[in-house]
């Protein structure tokens, strides 16, 4: 059996009393696109900014490609990171730089590429997510919503990476703009070949995107399944998420 | 419990927050520095900053030391003419400026510019997860945000110092001329005839630690903002509040370490 991408055991995490992991089974296998579902502050958030080690877990095993991460130190990290691509929720963009130098920052910093090639694969990762050159010496002030989501999306992607994480990416988007954006998450996924986790609370971009579903309820996961069993998890948890329903046995109260 | 013993509790407690204070301030700047002969470097943010708050700092900080060296020359003035001591003017203008006023003056006018704009500008990257981002894009935010500032702040602010003991001095000198009847040759004399290099050193030594002072709890508390704006308008406050409280007190220290008998 091969390798995992990435696997999670037992990993626990709370923030003074409040359990917001509470126990997390989880594995990605290479190339597959797993979604996490679950409502506003069961711990989504939590559980990825503990894979990429910025917050770091009370217990429990982080692997990625076998390799045990929550043990490393920072520079061995560091090197792990560039796996790792990240679109967040609210894009995150440095409004200090302009846009091409936001696509390619990490490449820039890095020192692996000069003005003129950086500059170039700023316009090429553009193009792949369906923007103009000209808009790569735009501010990410001077971008709307959409737009600066695209950005994001580049920015992400712009070193190949092997993993990649899609924090809540339709939140605050149109209905038709969330669907361009899922589409791009598919394709560009898809061109790079790579493994990607994505949190969500969104359906239809849970059937867009995801291979596997899973859902997280009070730091736990509860259900997993293929995205085409969904429908029929016969967990009454998952049936009242995805339908949008205020009564069943998630109370509002709880969250 | 008995009024004496919660007394006493609450004591004890603000002496462990004060502890945990101090050991995450020491591992956020351990955290910043321990990187700082390992590539990547950050030259341009470090020339950024430079600039930033050495060079626009300038007019604030002239103007400060001109207003403060010329009203101190009138206030030795009219006190010392009590007791016939009006020649010491200079003496007292220039050893006062550059032991003490210079590097105070400058220290809080900078803590209140730089500081606050580095708690709101940091404290808004934290919030709007563009630390977090940087974490992502394989770059560490401490030396890539915090590392250049700390060095613009302990090399710039004893520049900004030195220039303002001049402009302060200038600003007793044009006073004395031109207002309380001194002539420019012997008071341009009495002004270096006792003064030490160790006047002019010590001050600079304060100011490069006040601009360490001012640049950390700038980044520290815009680092450790929290929840949106009303989180990074309260880390700009601390940051400012913090660094002048801590510039006062290290003053007094300093000042007791450097002249010491």
């Amino acid at each position: 059996m091969t390798t995992p991408k990435i696997e999670l055991s037992g990993v626990y995490k709370s923030f003074g009393s409040k359990k917001v992991l509470d126990g997390i089974d989880l594995t990605i296998n290479q190339g597959e696109s797993l979604v996490v579902i679950g409502g506003s502050g069961t711990g989504k958030s939590v559980l990825i900014k503990c894979i990429l080690g910025i917050l770091s877990p009370d217990k429990g095993s982080i692997k990625i490609d076998g390799v045990e991460i929550t043990k490393l130190s920072r520079v061995e990290r560091q090197k792990i990171m560039r796996k790792f691509g990240m679109l967040f929720q609210g894009g995150a963009l440095f409004d200090s730089l302009p846009v091409w130098e936001n696509i390619s920052f990490s490449l820039l910093q890095n020192k692996s590429l000069d003005k003129k090639s950086a500059k170039d694969l700023a316009v090429e990762k553009l193009k792949a997510v369906g923007l103009a050159a000209d808009v790569a010496y735009l501010s990410p002030a001077e971008l709307s919503g959409g737009m600066q989501k695209r950005v994001a999306l580049a920015r992400a992607i712009a070193a190949n990476p092997e993993i990649i994480f899609f924090d809540e990416p339709t939140t605050g988007l149109d209905p038709i703009m969330a669907d361009v954006i899922n589409q791009l998450i598919v394709k560009c996924s898809k061109d790079l070949g790579a493994t990607t986790l994505t949190i969500t609370h969104d359906m239809a971009s849970v059937r867009r995107i995801a291979h596997r579903v899973t859902m997280i309820y009070q730091g736990k996961l509860i259900w997993q399944g293929d995205v085409r069993e969904i429908e029929r998890s016969g967990n009454e948890y998952v049936d009242q998420f995805i339908h949008g329903r205020a009564e069943g046995p998630i109370t509002a109260a709880i969250r | 419990m008995t009024i004496p013993f919660t007394f006493l509790a609450s004591i004890g407690r603000m002496f462990f927050a004060f502890l945990e204070a101090v050991g995450r301030l020491t591992l956020f700047v351990w955290a910043s520095v321990s990187g700082i002969f390992r590539p990547p470097f950050y030259g341009k943010m470090l020339m950024k900053q430079i600039i930033e708050l050495g060079y626009y700092s300038l007019p604030v900080v002239g103007m400060t030391a001109m207003f403060t060296g010329a009203a101190l020359a009138l206030q030795t003035y009219s006190g010392f003419s009590r007791f016939n001591a009006e020649s010491s003017v200079a003496i007292v203008v220039v050893l006062a400026i550059t032991r003490e006023l210079g590097p105070v003056m400058a220290g809080l006018m900078v803590a209140g510019r730089i500081g606050a704009s580095y708690a709101a500008e940091i404290g808004t990257m934290r919030v709007t997860e563009q630390i977090d981002a940087l974490t992502t894009l394989s770059t560490d935010p401490h030396k890539y945000l915090v590392l250049p500032r700390l060095l613009a702040g302990i090399t710039m602010l004893p520049l900004l110092v030195a220039i303002g003991d001049i402009i302060g001095v200038f600003g007793g000198y044009m006073v004395s001329i031109h207002n309380l009847g001194f002539s420019p040759g012997p008071y341009l004399k009495s002004t270096f005839e006792y003064l030490e290099s160790k006047d002019v050193i010590s001050g600079l030594i304060k100011a490069s630690v006040f601009g360490f002072i001012i640049t950390l709890m700038g980044c520290y508390h815009g680092f450790h903002s929290k929840g949106g704006a009303q989180g990074v308008g309260a880390a700009t406050t601390h940051a400012v509040v913090s660094a002048s409280i801590l510039i006062l007190l290290s003053n007094y220290v300093l000042t007791a370490l450097l002249f010491a008998k």
